[in-house]
């Protein structure tokens, strides 16, 4: 078969139909993908709040409301209950600080604001470096772990910055972004318990704490 | 030139990262890990794969002057597809391979398989060398990563060799790339010196 020439017509019209097909067809393999992606991401966040707060038998999922930080961020709460009463609460909180782009961690506060547990969700850092921080805070070695403290008490910043946490080893800039993130969540938490009558009506100590 | 050497040359004689040195951004940026390694090696052979077939079948109505526009769309769909479909079946892959999924649209070496090879050849000879090409580059990441992830961090696809604090740091950042890469290329060299 002849090769086609290159005049002006031939050329548009070859781009043409590439990229109609190829719009088309990721058409369609967006729509085949969609659910599964959607499935994987719920999964995610159920598996996420399970292990930040465990032994709830509500469905935190269904309780889930939003609230936006002073940095204009959305942030995702999830109550966690047993019986009835609040056991603590989710956060799905999010920092633009991470060395590139954001950082989702969903960190579990008790309803004083003591760290249960957490799960880094998404981010972009250096695979190798950055990426150490899914278990780099749960640790117990040296001031790595943050887990059972409580950002009002304890200074929740890296070393270099003055505080008590170590960071990751030549990853200092996720450390942040990472504590950055849990400060927002803590602090986006306590300003919004008065106004939250779903989360003040299950616990009545939670004025105390501010 | 008959098939076997057509699938056979990607792993040796011609391979993607020991020989013709491309595709050195993924080479580079996700080998920290034996499993990272293997994911982008295999991701990257099945846009390979994918995109000599196509390019190889229409290879005669595209004129000329807009050969390279017209595979980048080709290439570009393809690793969307991969893209999508990592994302909802191997979620924790993805997260890890994370920008480096979609980079694999400008990997001169799928780009360098379509325009050297695909636009020249056969859809058999095609889909072959694509193939070997991509085993052949997931070998070498693989191969890289192992070492990198050993050195570096103790282990071995993620099973505990030793404890992670006598590891070498250096050979997880980038220089342990360089490094490894280096001793890697002067090994097989001396090998194929001898053969």
């Amino acid at each position: 078969m002849a090769k086609t020439e290159s005049t002006l017509k031939n050329m548009v019209l070859t781009l043409l139909v590439i990229t109609c097909v190829a719009g088309a067809s990721l058409g369609f393999m967006y729509e085949l993908t969609k659910g599964p992606i959607a499935a994987a991401k719920a999964a995610k966040q159920q598996a996420a709040i399970k292990e930040v707060v465990p032994g709830f038998t509500n469905n935190p999922g269904d309780e889930m409301y939003e609230l936006t930080s002073k940095e204009g961020l959305a942030l995702k709460l999830f109550p966690a209950k047993k019986d009835g009463e609040l056991i603590g609460v989710a956060i799905e909180t999010q920092t633009n600080k991470g060395f590139s782009g954001n950082v989702k961690v969903m960190v579990g506060l008790k309803p004083d604001g003591t760290i249960i547990n957490y799960q880094v969700l998404e981010h972009k850092e250096t695979p190798g470096l950055g990426t150490k921080m899914a278990d780099w805070f749960k640790t117990d070695k040296g001031n790595q772990s943050i887990l059972g403290k409580h950002p009002k008490k304890n200074n929740l910043t890296v070393s270099k910055d003055g505080g008590e946490v170590d960071a990751i080893t030549a990853a200092t800039i996720s450390s942040r972004a990472f504590l950055d993130a849990i400060r927002v969540a803590f602090d986006t938490y306590t300003e919004n318990q008065s106004s939250q009558p779903a989360v003040t009506n299950t616990s009545t100590e939670e004025g105390g704490a501010e | 030139m008959n098939q076997w050497n057509n699938f056979s040359k990607g792993f040796f004689k011609e391979n993607a990262v020991f020989t013709l040195l491309l595709g050195m951004c993924p080479t580079l940026g996700v080998t920290s890990s034996a499993i990272d390694g293997l994911g982008m090696g295999l991701a990257t052979t099945f846009v390979l794969v994918m995109s000599n077939l196509v390019v190889a079948l229409i290879k005669n109505f595209i004129p000329d002057k807009v050969r390279i526009p017209s595979f980048i769309v080709v290439i570009a769909t393809f690793v969307t597809i991969v893209e999508m479909t990592m994302q909802a079946y191997v979620p924790a892959l993805f997260d890890s391979l994370g920008l480096f999924i979609p980079l694999i649209v400008v990997n001169c070496l799928v780009l360098g398989r379509a325009e050297a090879f695909a636009s020249k050849n056969n859809l058999g000879s095609s889909v072959i060398d694509g193939l070997g090409m991509g085993l052949g580059f997931s070998m070498a990441l693989t191969m890289l990563g192992s070492i990198r992830e050993l050195l570096g961090s103790g282990k071995l696809f993620g099973t505990i060799i030793y404890p992670e604090d006598y590891g070498m740091l250096v050979f997880v950042l980038a220089p342990g790339a360089f490094i490894a890469l280096g001793y890697l290329i002067a090994f097989i060299n001396q090998v194929k010196k001898e053969a």
